[in-house]
């Protein structure tokens, strides 16, 4: 292969989608165990490592910059570099909510919790789930994986309509606690948004593989 | 061929009249096939870009349409080629008349070792025109059209061996122009140039694309990617014989090729 180096690049590029995606995979799932385990150090380490997460996708950014300037790429390759800056930009965002349900948990504090923790953990879990399998498919190059995600989100919408219901009751019995259930309806409402990023994740990798940009899986929210 | 390109720059939307076209031709240097089984139409007045790696039979193609190849011994064309919808390979056709019509431009500048003037009064002169105001407005409007002519207006005498590399090569796109021609072919016309010199030529052939239905043969597939509206992929089959691999408008030869072997040779996985 003529282009041996900047092929090599070019993987290692997306390697560093990967590793910038376990990132996010732990500051999701920590930001969740923080709020079910009261846990304020775990929560505070998660709004400091999304520091590292935004440094590691400037990071990516950069490297993916250098490829275009300096290789020219042109077709899949120019494509993958494409995809790459759209999907670090998703994954930073998802970030951003792992980094905000943590900042909840620290807000709640000590307070007594208003029900135990039940779907929220089920949309964190699969939320995680979705993402991961979204990055197998970007480094996989497998559209059809990836077109297979993208329905999964609504299972994500509907935790999150059974949550939204289950706190405006309790809001509704007792207006003492609207404060605590507001909270959790932020909870809930970032990891519904972490579903449709990784919807996004899913439409930048059928583009890469097929030169095509198709809208997928409209949210309701 | 049928097209309705929407072709790049938004400066073609509708479908473009073809200007040229070849319809199943092969080539033979002798024995060996040059060209095999090639069929496209180029639309008028937008640049095609011909690409492909070393040996693929750019160059012959492009001769096809002055039939240039004829001057290589043992050389024959089977097929149909077209100006205008009209064949050039018959015999009452004037190929004298039809290298008027279809111009080129060559690797290396080749200006005659005599003034700038006579380079491109060269053709008209050749072609009848004597009266001297006549010529005057020729090679003004000439070396104009390749933007040239603010370099030189004041070197007209001068031989044109004097120009630089990038000048020489503008002052062969003027001696071309100044016959009127409806088609430019351009084989590798940068690839002795420096960059500044390249971007020049560029603009220019952006703009004579305007008039003109361009054809360039290029090894720089960014030059390809920056300067064309359609792009035409060969290579060579097992024999060794050009084959067209892809033909499509060049944003698209160069996002998403539909054959994998234009994908291959455009990323640098094989050439």
């Amino acid at each position: 292969m003529p282009r041996e180096t900047f092929h090599k690049n070019l993987r290692e590029l997306q390697d560093d989608v990967l590793i910038m995606g376990s990132m996010v995979e732990k500051a999701l799932d920590r930001a969740m165990q923080a709020l079910k385990q009261r846990d304020l150090e775990l929560a505070k380490q998660v709004v400091t490592d999304d520091n590292n997460i935004d440094k590691k996708r400037f990071e990516i950014e950069e490297k993916a910059i250098q490829l275009m300037v300096c290789q020219a790429p042109m077709a899949s390759d120019l494509r993958i570099i494409v995809a790459t800056l759209s999907v670090i930009t998703d994954l930073e965002r998802i970030a951003d909510h792992a980094a905000g349900n943590a900042k909840i948990a620290i807000m709640i504090g000590d307070e007594p919790p208003l029900k135990p923790l039940i779907d929220l953990p089920r949309m964190t879990e699969k939320a995680i789930d979705m993402l991961h399998r979204s990055l197998d498919a970007f480094i996989n190059h497998d559209a059809d994986a990836a077109r297979k995600i993208v329905p999964e989100d609504d299972e994500i919408d509907n935790l999150y309509n059974q949550v939204f219901r289950e706190l405006l009751v309790f809001m509704m019995e007792d207006p003492r606690t609207v404060t605590r259930a507001t909270r959790l309806l932020w909870v809930a409402h970032n990891l519904e948004r972490t579903g449709d990023r990784v919807t996004n994740i899913c439409e930048r990798v059928v583009f890469m593989v097929t030169g095509k940009m198709e809208e997928m899986g409209v949210s309701t929210y | 061929m049928t097209t309705s390109y929407t072709l790049q720059n938004n400066k073609i939307t509708h479908m473009n009249d073809i200007k040229l076209m070849a319809e199943r031709v092969n080539l033979y240097y002798g024995t060996f096939q040059a060209l095999r089984n090639i069929s496209l139409g180029i639309p008028e007045r937008a640049i095609t870009a011909v690409i492909g790696p070393s040996g693929c039979g750019k160059s012959s193609f492009l001769r096809l349409f002055n039939r240039m190849n004829e001057l290589i011994p043992y050389a024959r064309v089977e097929g149909r080629v077209e100006i205008g919808g009209v064949s050039i390979y018959e015999k009452s056709v004037n190929v004298v008349e039809l290298r008027k019509r279809v111009g080129m431009v060559f690797q290396k500048p080749n200006p005659f070792p005599m003034s700038v003037f006579d380079n491109v009064a060269f053709g008209p002169r050749r072609h009848g025109v004597s009266s001297r105001s006549q010529l005057e407005d020729i090679v003004q409007r000439s070396l104009r059209q390749a933007a040239l002519w603010d370099e030189v207006k004041d070197k007209l005498g001068q031989s044109g061996l004097a120009l630089s590399g990038g000048q020489q090569q503008r002052l062969c796109i003027a001696r071309v122009l100044a016959v009127e021609p409806e088609v430019i072919l351009m084989d590798e016309p940068c690839s002795a140039l420096d960059p500044i010199a390249t971007l020049k030529i560029e603009e220019l052939m952006r703009n004579l694309s305007e008039e003109y239905t361009i054809i360039i043969v290029t090894h720089n597939m960014q030059q390809a990617a920056r300067v064309s509206d359609m792009s035409a992929f060969l290579m060579m089959d097992r024999d060794r014989a050009g084959i067209l691999i892809e033909y499509a408008p060049t944003r698209e030869v160069f996002s998403r090729p539909k054959d994998r072997r234009t994908e291959d040779y455009i990323t640098g996985r094989f050439g």
